[in-house]
């Protein structure tokens, strides 16, 4: 899709969202191993480069180290990893989407790595459908929901709940 | 800005202010017990009529009211009226913590307690009425501080004896208008005599201000004496020559009306008349017989000394804590050190700047230079800002002249306390955490440190101990002493007592050292006798902890007969490391250099291995653990082989171990940053910091590192067993 067909798609988006009435919300989606992911939009603070990680001892495979965020030290968690995918090797396409989430003990920014950053939707909520009960690969209890988007399937995620359970090394916290 | 942020900002001058005043009032009077210097006397005088005066304008009668007992009593001393008691003294030092607590719960916003001033107050008036002293003096002290100061001038007491005539009526105005208003009918007025000093308008007090803050509580009549006043030529403008007599009709009550002479009421000559029904003012110091002053206020003396005012400093540590500001008091230089910098910083800016508009080949020298300079300027900055968090080490030492002061009463030795290097700084959060680890070793160098006059004699050393606080910079830390000539550590009494405790075995060979570190495991004390001074056990293991947690260690110094010395190694600051960097494999990390005894190079025959699997190595005549970091952080090495490697020599918590590296690197400050703001605590990591290629390197917790292999290698040995 050429940069655009990407505008006037979301134009169109956009213009038709209001009179489809109900709530609506803005999605990034990404690629991870071919499937689209997406995550609100308002929980992403900024998408950058794959850079050179510091390894943390102790932590589980899918925290790959911790990098310097202009002077703050932020986990990068391997999405792939943590989903069981296949591992891939990293390059120049690969980028970290920094999110921040509200933890317990206040705000955490954390970077996760995804294969490629997709497309902003916007998704009406009635589109929005509950997820099945057996999700294959990922763990059904990070999926808020699917959307139907022109035939194509958006896995939206919890991201909040991904990323703290995946810092703190443990998946009872976020249940 | 609006009123009350105004206020409360001036409000809190008043307490930082009260609090210098409190601190120069007490070492003023620890000096005072040695030699009766007027000019001290003065200065302890000053302080607390600025804290009065300052609490009357704040609204804090409480404090104000026991302030102006406090007053009245050094007033007298200044005069020379009584002499220096060591009882008065000791009184007085009482009565500032009392008043230190008072403003500290002022400043907390909650209610004054009033159970210190008030337990205190009998033993004021009891001081008072010793050598007798004129009544009015001990029955405002009587005052049970509830109130405002039902202030007599006291200069007034010895000017003029009319006026102290007058003064203890006034000065106690309920009892006298109960006994007058049965014959003269109800309270209508005050007729005010006011003979200010001379230098009134020198303390920038404003008559007219005064006048017009008595005309709000009533109608004032205001009739002026100018008989005093010199000719023109003669008159020195800056000088009041004027007196003036007030009368005021309003039914207000005397703390009122003295209220607001508050800030004039210890330089001038007041006299207050209260005025009764029919109008005439009644010479009311005729009513009240001066004999019931000194009886009611003995009364009271008694009575109140039942509680002894024994919280007070319990307590006052608790309120500080929560009343600790986050603010910073810096000194000018420091800023002004500052500004010149940035000011190099923006000339340095725009050199560089100029390359990026026309570069030329040849300019390449020079950009070089600017790019030094910039490097020199960034380096220097960094230095300023740190010293902005920079306190001498004096505020924390301030205090022990005091505590030693009192503890050598208590226990019934002499000391002399020598306090060097008080000019040293350190970091402020240092600082802060510091003070209560050092207070504890003061107490225990006094109780079991040094002996009594007797057992001193009779060991050949003079009656009097020495007890040194010593504090100077080595290297990137600051090393603190507490040194007394005391008894010195008894070697076979804590390894006894260890035994008996089950800490140590029995048939265990300890070294010195070892046995020293004893006295920091929780509950360990050897004292014969619990006092509430120390020999709880509890305490030693908290310094140490206390010292840990800011990164630092403690070592002691014991000769028998000769005393002992304990030195407190600790980081110049929280926010930057003096690092050691270390690489293993492809990773480095970073060590505190504090924590690094020293780096060797191991030979085969060094090394050495108990049960196939603790490896040791014996470095002179210990034999340390080594902890392969490889190992512990599951890191590829470049070689296994323990000859290859280096073996860094690290001491915490009185243990020490050796850990094998593959290379060391640079020495260097490094900023300290955490791992568990955006991640979480690691075990064996203290944070994390960033190289100047912007990667991450991960700082090593000593401490935890250590525990963390010892605990691994209980594990281990449990599978093995």
């Amino acid at each position: 899709m050429s940069a655009q067909d990407l505008i006037a798609k979301a134009t169109e988006v956009v213009k038709a969202a209001p009179t489809r009435g109900g709530e609506t919300h803005q999605y990034l989606s990404f690629f991870l191993g071919g499937e689209e992911y997406a995550t609100d939009i308002l929980t992403v603070q900024e998408i950058k480069g794959w850079d050179t990680v510091t390894r943390v001892p102790y932590s589980p495979d899918y925290i790959l180290g911790v990098i310097n965020l202009r002077g703050s030290i932020v986990p990068v968690v391997d999405l792939r990893v943590r989903f069981a995918l296949e591992k891939a090797v990293f390059d120049s396409a690969t980028v970290v989407i920094v999110v921040h989430v509200a933890g317990t003990r206040g705000e955490r920014i954390v970077g996760i790595v995804v294969d490629a950053v997709s497309d902003v939707y916007t998704v009406p909520s009635e589109n929005i459908q509950p997820p099945p009960d057996v999700m294959g690969s990922v763990d059904h209890m990070f999926v808020v929901g699917l959307a139907n988007l022109d035939n194509k399937l958006l896995i939206i995620l919890d991201i909040e709940r991904l990323v703290i359970s995946s810092v703190l090394g443990d998946d009872k916290a976020a249940a | 800005m609006s009123i009350d942020m105004e206020m409360e900002e001036i409000l809190n001058l008043f307490f930082e202010e009260s609090f210098e005043g409190l601190n120069a009032m007490e070492s003023g009077l620890l000096t005072l017990e040695d030699a009766t210097d007027k000019e001290c006397i003065n200065t302890i005088f000053r302080a607390a009529h600025s804290i009065k005066g300052g609490a009357g304008t704040f609204g804090f009668m409480e404090i104000s009211g026991f302030t102006h007992s406090v007053e009245t009593l050094l007033d007298e001393m200044r005069n020379g009226a009584r002499g220096v008691t060591p009882d008065a003294v000791q009184v007085l030092l009482q009565s500032v913590d009392v008043i230190r607590e008072m403003i500290q719960s002022a400043q907390a916003k909650q209610p004054i307690v009033m159970t210190g001033a008030n337990a205190l107050s009998g033993e004021l008036a009891r001081v008072l009425a010793q050598k007798g002293t004129p009544a009015p003096a001990s029955a405002s002290a009587g005052a049970p501080g509830g109130h405002a100061p039902s202030a007599p001038a006291p200069t007034a007491v010895v000017a003029a004896p009319p006026v102290a005539a007058a003064a203890p009526a006034i000065s106690t105005p309920q009892p006298a208008k109960r006994e007058s208003s049965p014959t003269n009918g109800v309270l209508e007025g005050w007729r005010i005599d006011f003979v200010p000093d001379p230098s009134l308008f020198k303390t920038c007090n404003d008559p007219m201000r005064i006048f017009d803050e008595l005309a709000n509580l009533g109608p004032l009549e205001v009739s002026a004496q100018v008989d005093k006043v010199p000719s023109l030529g003669d008159l020195d403008p800056t000088q009041c020559f004027m007196s003036w007599t007030l009368t005021l009709r309003a039914a207000a009550e005397h703390a009122r009306v003295a209220e607001v002479f508050d800030w004039v009421d210890a330089s001038s000559k007041i006299t207050y008349e209260p005025i009764y029904g029919s109008g005439a003012a009644i010479v009311a110091a005729a009513v009240k017989p001066a004999a019931d002053v000194p009886q009611a206020t003995a009364q009271r003396g008694t009575v109140q000394r039942v509680a002894p005012p024994a919280e007070a400093p319990a307590s006052a540590p608790a309120a500080k804590a929560s009343g600790e500001s986050g603010s910073l008091r810096v000194a000018t230089e420091k800023v002004d050190a500052l500004i010149n910098l940035v000011g190099e910083l923006v000339i340095t800016q725009s050199m560089l700047g100029r390359f990026a508009e026309k570069y030329e080949p040849e300019d390449v020298e020079s950009l070089r230079r600017s790019l030094a300079q910039l490097t020199r300027n960034t380096r220097e900055l960094q230095e300023s800002v740190m010293q902005i968090r920079m306190l001498p080490i004096g505020f924390s030492f301030n205090r022990f002249p005091r505590l030693v002061h009192d503890l050598s009463r208590k226990l019934g030795k002499k000391v002399e306390l020598k306090l060097t290097g008080e000019n040293t700084e350190l970091d402020k959060t240092v600082l802060e955490k510091i003070g209560d680890p050092l207070v504890h070793l003061v107490r225990n160098a006094l109780d079991h440190g040094l002996e009594a006059p007797a057992q001193r004699l009779a060991a050949g050393k003079s009656d009097t101990g020495t007890l040194e606080l010593n504090a100077f910079h080595e290297g990137g830390s600051i090393i603190i002493e507490v040194k007394d000539d005391g008894a010195g550590l008894n070697k076979e009494r804590i390894l006894a007592k260890a035994r008996e405790r089950g800490l140590v075995d029995q048939d265990a060979n300890l070294s010195d050292d070892a046995i020293y570190n004893l006295i920091f495991v929780a509950g360990f004390s050897t004292a014969e006798t619990i006092s509430d001074v120390s020999g709880r056990g509890v305490g030693m293991d908290v310094v140490r902890r206390n010292i840990n947690d800011l990164g630092g260690h403690v070592q002691i110094f014991s000769t028998a007969g000769k005393g002992s010395t304990i030195r407190i190694r600790l980081p110049l600051t929280l926010a930057i490391l003096e690092g050691q960097v270390l690489r293993v494999g492809k990773e480095i990390y970073v060590a505190s250099l504090v924590s690094i005894i020293e780096t060797v190079q191991s030979t085969r025959e060094n090394l050495s291995c108990v049960a196939g699997r603790t490896e040791l190595f014996r470095h002179r005549t210990d034999y340390l653990p080594i902890i392969r970091l490889h190992d512990l952080f599951g890191i590829e090495p470049d070689s296994r082989d323990i000859a290859d490697g280096l073996l860094v020599v690290l001491e915490a918590e009185g243990r020490r171990v050796a850990m094998l590296v593959d290379e060391l690197l640079a020495q260097q400050q490094v900023v300290i940053k955490s791992l568990e703001t955006n991640f979480k605590q690691v075990p064996g990591l203290a944070g994390a910091t960033i190289h100047g290629d912007g990667t991450v390197a991960l700082i090593l917790d000593v401490p935890g590192l250590i525990r963390t292999f010892l605990e691994r290698q209980s594990m281990q040995m449990g599978r093995a067993a």
